[in-house]
């Protein structure tokens, strides 16, 4: 199955990653190659089968409500790369 | 022998009867790292000394008072570095994580340290789990400490190293399609994959949601029941954890019941190493002169499972690393302009290649237009590789095969061709896929003296009759005189 660099670029943008030329270009061949391999599935009939998405037990879960314990805000944002307060800093959102 | 070549059995009964103390098997481990790790790099970070030595001596002290030290009393145990450890930074062998701190612990390691375990450090891996021979790893190599110009496999490879090279007395390990039981088999130790839900994820660092369980890496079948009896159970921080009594696995590891094998002739053929195959076929061959019926089974869809494996595995991977936009935690690109460029560059500068691939391919799998091509379609596969288990398990009690096609292979081998790469975890993702409970132990070794591993899954939570099956198999060889660490 042939991938194009555009098709790279176009999922590339999707997943939020800026890829260089070459990385384009070695993406573009090796996830060709890959789905050229996962085509096997069409292969199957699969027309009446259910899908299955995990192999939990499929049931809810609830729990009483409550206030269980959290961590505090200083713990929570010891890790962030910037913060202002108890906020999280970020670079500009909209112009 | 020293002492950290012991099983974590063995130690456990020497600590009770007061034969030797918690800072002795602490030393000894210490020194073995000291010795070692050089070669074999398993950890990307071994606690300080004086500390755990201080942490043994209170374990000691408790033991000399007569109080309960806990079923892991004092035993040094290591943690793969995505399974998060309070105060401890957790990488994921990632750049992207590489100065997260967890605030928290995992549901597994806060179990290990109620029962008296003494974690000694975190271990390398393929980053975020994703490798089959730990070259992925955004950190440093870890060599297979049988042979150290070969991989030690992956993604837990550094875990398995750890304990094979008896650097650690026992291990955590993550598996989302043979990252526990493949190492295990290449570095000649037990690994295993538990039912989906049998042991907590809270706090494992997400990989493939719907396939991740947590495992122990262990030089023994008692020692991995020991240590699935520690870090099994429910728990509600988990919405997916089974609310379901745990047997007494280390009970059923000593049972002696003649079960009912079933060999998947999908996974006897083409691909496979014949020294591998004769070795799990003698192995068969034993439990068969020892009682056991041995039938012939199918897994007619399993040839499947790498297709369906990657598009399920990559879709949840590359919704659950959509988290990684150097917002909250983790590394956050330097001299950005507005929010767009900083996802973009952090991402791309954080993510090592393997990474971005699965990311490429998930989103690819996800994309509008197709969703029912790829993943809908693998899902549907997926649906039909469980029933042909359901199918297989009402002729026999477990599913025994070779864990890997060959033996660890060399440094370098595969890296260039990712599809060679993933075509290493052929007879273990389908365990994942169908989330059934599977062990890997050792059943002998190469003419070259390479471990190989023999895998046994059997039905939805049924650990115990795995336990069973795979203690009587350790017993069959230990006496045939065909496995020795």
């Amino acid at each position: 199955m042939s991938i194009t660099q555009k098709d790279v670029e176009y999922v590339a943008n999707l997943a939020r990653l800026e890829l260089t030329g070459e990385e384009k270009e070695r993406l573009a061949r090796q996830l060709g190659d890959i789905l050229d391999y996962i085509n096997m599935l069409n292969r199957l009939d699969t027309t009446n089968v259910e899908p299955m998405a995990h192999a939990a037990i499929e049931h809810n879960v609830f729990r009483e409500d409550g206030e269980p314990r959290s961590i505090t805000p200083d713990e929570t944002l010891a890790n962030a790369p910037d913060r202002q307060g108890d906020f999280f800093k970020v670079p500009k959102v909209i112009d | 022998m020293e002492l950290a070549q012991k099983t974590a059995c063995e130690l456990k009964r020497m600590i009770q009867t007061g034969q030797v103390s918690c800072r002795e098997v602490m030393t000894s481990v210490l020194d073995t790292i000291e010795k070692r790790e050089p070669v074999v790099q398993a950890y990307l970070r071994a606690l300080d000394r004086a500390e755990l030595l201080a942490r043994a001596d209170a374990t000691d002290k408790k033991n000399a008072r007569g109080e309960d030290i806990g079923i892991l009393g004092g035993l040094p145990i290591a943690i793969k570095d995505n399974i998060c450890t309070k105060g401890i930074s957790t990488t994921c062998a990632s750049k992207i994580l590489g100065n997260f701190i967890p605030p928290y612990d995992a549901t597994v390691a806060q179990r290990i340290a109620e029962a008296g375990g003494i974690v000694i450090g975190k271990t390398n891996m393929d980053e975020f789990a994703m490798g089959s021979s730990t070259e992925n790893s955004g950190m440093k190599l870890t060599r297979n400490p049988h042979d150290p110009e070969r991989v030690p496999g992956g993604s837990s490879g550094g875990s398995a190293a750890a304990v094979a090279a008896h650097e650690a007395v026992m291990a955590l390990g993550s598996d989302t399609g043979g990252s526990v039981r493949q190492p295990a088999a290449l570095c000649g130790i037990v690994g295993v994959k538990p039912t989906y839900g049998r042991v907590s994820r809270f706090g494992l660092i997400a990989f493939g949601s719907s396939l991740d369980q947590i495992g122990p890496l262990t030089k023994d079948v008692s020692d991995a029941a020991l240590l699935m009896q520690v870090i099994s159970g429910h728990d509600p921080k988990d919405s997916t954890s089974i609310n379901a009594d745990v047997p007494d696995f280390m009970e059923c590891a000593g049972n002696d019941r003649n079960l009912t094998v079933g060999l998947p002739r999908e996974f006897f053929g083409e691909g496979l190493d014949p020294e591998v195959g004769k070795s799990v076929k003698d192995a068969v061959g034993l439990l068969e002169k020892a009682g056991c019926k041995v039938v012939e089974v199918s897994l007619p869809n399993a040839g499947y499972s790498i297709a369906v494996y990657y598009i399920c595995a990559c879709a949840e991977a590359s919704s659950n690393l959509a988290r990684y936009d150097g917002c909250h935690y983790g590394y956050r690109a330097e001299g950005v302009d507005n929010i767009v460029e900083m996802y973009c560059r952090s991402r791309s500068e954080g993510f090592g290649p393997e990474v971005k691939r699965r990311i490429m391919l998930g989103t690819y799998a996800l994309s509008s237009g197709y969703y029912d091509a790829y993943y809908m379609k693998a899902a549907k596969v997926r649906k039909l590789i469980s029933l042909d288990y359901e199918a297989a398990f009402a002729k026999c009690d477990v599913v025994i095969h070779p864990t890997t096609p060959t033996p660890a292979f060399k440094i370098g081998d595969k890296t260039e061709n990712p599809l060679a790469m993933y075509l290493c975890d052929i007879y273990t993702v389908t365990a994942n896929l169908a989330g059934i409970p599977a062990i890997s132990l050792p059943c002998g070794r190469t003419s070259s003296g390479l471990p190989i591993g023999l895998h046994i899954a059997a039905a939805h939570m049924g650990e115990k009759t795995m336990f069973e099956a795979a203690g009587k198999v350790e017993r069959l060889l230990a006496e045939a005189g065909k496995w020795k660490l």
